[in-house]
């Protein structure tokens, strides 16, 4: 054991593999500690889509009303003095209140991480509980489809479809959904894979169970926790792909408030209101945040020995 | 061996060939090309004209059939906007995205892999803490948000880089920057992991009983063993920062690809589009096919399955 240089730790490591089974540390703290992650972002989730849901009530203004005497208001916490108590965030470059803009802007994000996820999630669990399921051709077939869409740049695919059909949340929702399903057939495949071996499963094939009600019954219950924790990670992929695209004036468009693309209208004043992108940015960031901690704290729950 | 390359090969033709056939369709069938083409207040005969004149008239297949055949010989048509051809204008601008997207990757290595290690080697402490919140905070930050942020610091507040341009190579720094912290949390997870795993094993338990030192151990015996998977995901990574650039190269207005595809989108310039769209899923489609077989040649095990 090298004790004369400072890098100790990894005889350390060593010996505590073999001597612990756990570290002392985690054994210390409370119980409901552990799950801290899990429980701060889900409250701070829960909040984003309560705002997003009372936004006609929360917010002060309407997000769409321009008012060009109080263009570029600053919030309070950047200029005390100038800013003004009807717009506590300050207003934007048409005089829209930035609060409420935001609020509202929380809606687009949500609804479309949401839904792009669900249509990603059907496609991909799909095609991955298939191939593991039945192996063999399927199989191919699936690694074949996920392998053309992986290299498939997505951005620019996105960017395309988006500027032939119209930058509806109707038609992002699908574009990312047709892009995104790529992780969820991964997975699903592996996680089915594993579970197709096991007792149950050829006990409902022994007593003639229908190939529908094994997938549905037997083996979608046994891969959900999985499937919990790609969606929550394929959700918040969505949600910044939207941010990029309207960002790009090639997702949602004008005058809806998007987060992406309030980031977008504040960059042209940004050297003198740089708290303009600042807000948007920070609330992508935060929700993002919020539902990558959540997949996390899901999958350390469900599948303790899958830590790194 | 032979068998699996043999494998992968048909399998990155037939992706090809399937990626293809999307770049042509995705465009073509959107819409009729020839009343983009000549404008919306073009009368009927002139529509028809450059309909017969574009060969747009001719049954779908035919028309792909003509593109790529073309494309293979590297002549994806004219740009609607630039006199020049698209394959000129993609040999113009791939140099600046490939510079970009190197510097991009060896940043991210630069940082993933002594982060990684150091995350690994002191498990659990505030530095693999700190790491951790750096790699989960870098995955939820939008990109475009990220170097904007960066645009403000370095090139606003401090004055020390430009903030647009491609003319120098003072221009391509923070781009690179935005584009390699984007791609640093993943293969610093992937570099932590494998040193945690090779920590553990049997040979690098017995370099440290016979007494090697320490740094001979941490380099010769774990990292070079903890670090080829890093090298296969970095470069999947390369493949996809050449599309995270459209985002990262219009930010900056750095006159790659990426810039070209976002200005040829908006611009409705199906060719340009088509031909980038095609270089980059290959480059892809080559970029996976090396490493698969790297891996292979790397690791037995693979090959069988």
């Amino acid at each position: 054991m090298p004790g004369s240089t400072p890098v100790s730790a990894p005889g350390e490591e060593l010996a505590a593999q073999a001597a612990l089974p756990a570290p002392a540390r985690r054994r210390r703290r409370p119980r409901w500690l552990r799950n801290i992650g899990l429980i701060g972002s889900a409250l701070v989730l829960a909040a984003i889509v309560l705002a997003a849901l009372a936004a006609p009530w929360l917010a002060p203004h309407d997000p769409y009303f321009q008012s060009l005497n109080d263009r570029l208001l600053p919030p309070y916490f950047v200029d005390a003095e100038r800013a003004v108590p009807a717009h506590p965030l300050g207003t934007d470059n048409l005089g829209r209140d930035y609060l409420s803009r935001l609020l509202y802007g929380a809606r687009i994000s949500l609804l479309i991480g949401f839904f792009a996820m669900v249509v990603s999630g059907l496609i991909g669990t799909l095609m991955g509980v298939l191939a593991g399921y039945f192996g063999g051709r399927t199989d191919t077939a699936v690694s074949f489809l996920v392998t053309t869409r992986l290299s498939l740049p997505i951005i620019m695919v996105a960017l395309a479809v988006v500027s032939v059909f119209g930058g509806s949340l109707e038609v992002v929702v699908l574009v990312l959904g047709f892009l995104l399903w790529d992780r969820f057939a991964v997975v699903m495949r592996s996680a089915t894979h594993q579970v197709r071996g096991r007792e149950y499963i050829l006990a409902a094939q022994a007593i003639g169970c229908s190939v529908p009600r094994i997938l549905w019954q037997e083996v979608l219950p046994n891969v959900l926790s999985s499937l919990v924790v790609i969606a929550s990670y394929e959700m918040a992929q969505a949600i910044l792909l939207e941010a990029a695209l309207s960002f790009l004036g090639l997702g949602v468009q004008p005058p809806l408030p998007s987060w992406g693309l309030m980031v977008s209208e504040a960059k042209e004043v940004m050297l003198f209101e740089p708290w303009m992108i600042m807000l948007p940015g920070a609330a992508i960031c935060v929700l993002v945040l919020a539902i990558n901690l959540l997949g996390d704290g899901i999958r350390d729950l469900t599948v303790p020995e899958g830590r790194a | 061996m032979l068998r699996f390359a043999v494998r992968r090969l048909l399998l990155a033709l037939a992706v090809a060939f399937t990626v293809s056939a999307i770049a042509f369709m995705l465009l073509r069938l959107s819409g009729d090309l020839a009343t983009t083409l000549a404008g919306q207040e073009a009368r009927a005969e002139d529509v028809e004209r450059i309909r017969q004149q574009f060969g747009l008239d001719r049954p779908l297949i035919l028309q792909y059939g003509d593109w790529l055949w073309r494309a293979l010989r590297g002549d994806f048509g004219r740009s609607l906007f630039y006199p020049e051809s698209v394959g000129a204008l993609i040999r113009d601008r791939l140099p600046n995205t490939a510079l970009l997207a190197s510097l991009g990757l060896v940043i991210a290595l630069g940082l993933s892999i002594p982060l990684g290690m150091a995350a690994a080697l002191w498990r659990n402490s505030w530095l693999d803490r700190l790491a951790l919140m750096l790699a989960v905070l870098g995955q939820a930050m939008p990109n475009f948000w990220f170097a904007l942020l960066l645009v403000f610091l370095f090139g606003m507040t401090l004055g020390w880089l430009p903030i647009s341009g491609t003319e120098s190579f003072a221009n391509f720094i923070m781009p690179a920057m935005a584009l390699g912290w984007y791609a640093t949390p993943v293969l610093m997870r992937l570099t932590r992991a494998g040193m945690v795993d090779v920590l553990a094993a049997d040979y690098v338990r017995t370099a440290h009983a016979k007494g090697l030192p320490l740094r001979v151990v941490l380099v010769k015996h774990a990292l070079r063993n903890a670090v080829v998977p890093v090298v296969a995901l970095a470069a999947v990574q390369f493949g996809n920062m050449l599309s995270g650039s459209v985002v990262i190269e219009t930010v900056f207005a750095l006159q790659g690809i990426g810039y070209l595809a976002w200005e040829s989108i908006s611009r409705r310039d199906f060719p340009v589009v088509q031909g980038i769209l095609l270089v980059v899923a290959l480059f892809y489609v080559v970029l996976t096919l090396l490493t698969d077989l790297l891996n292979a040649w790397l690791d037995p095990r693979i090959r069988s399955r």
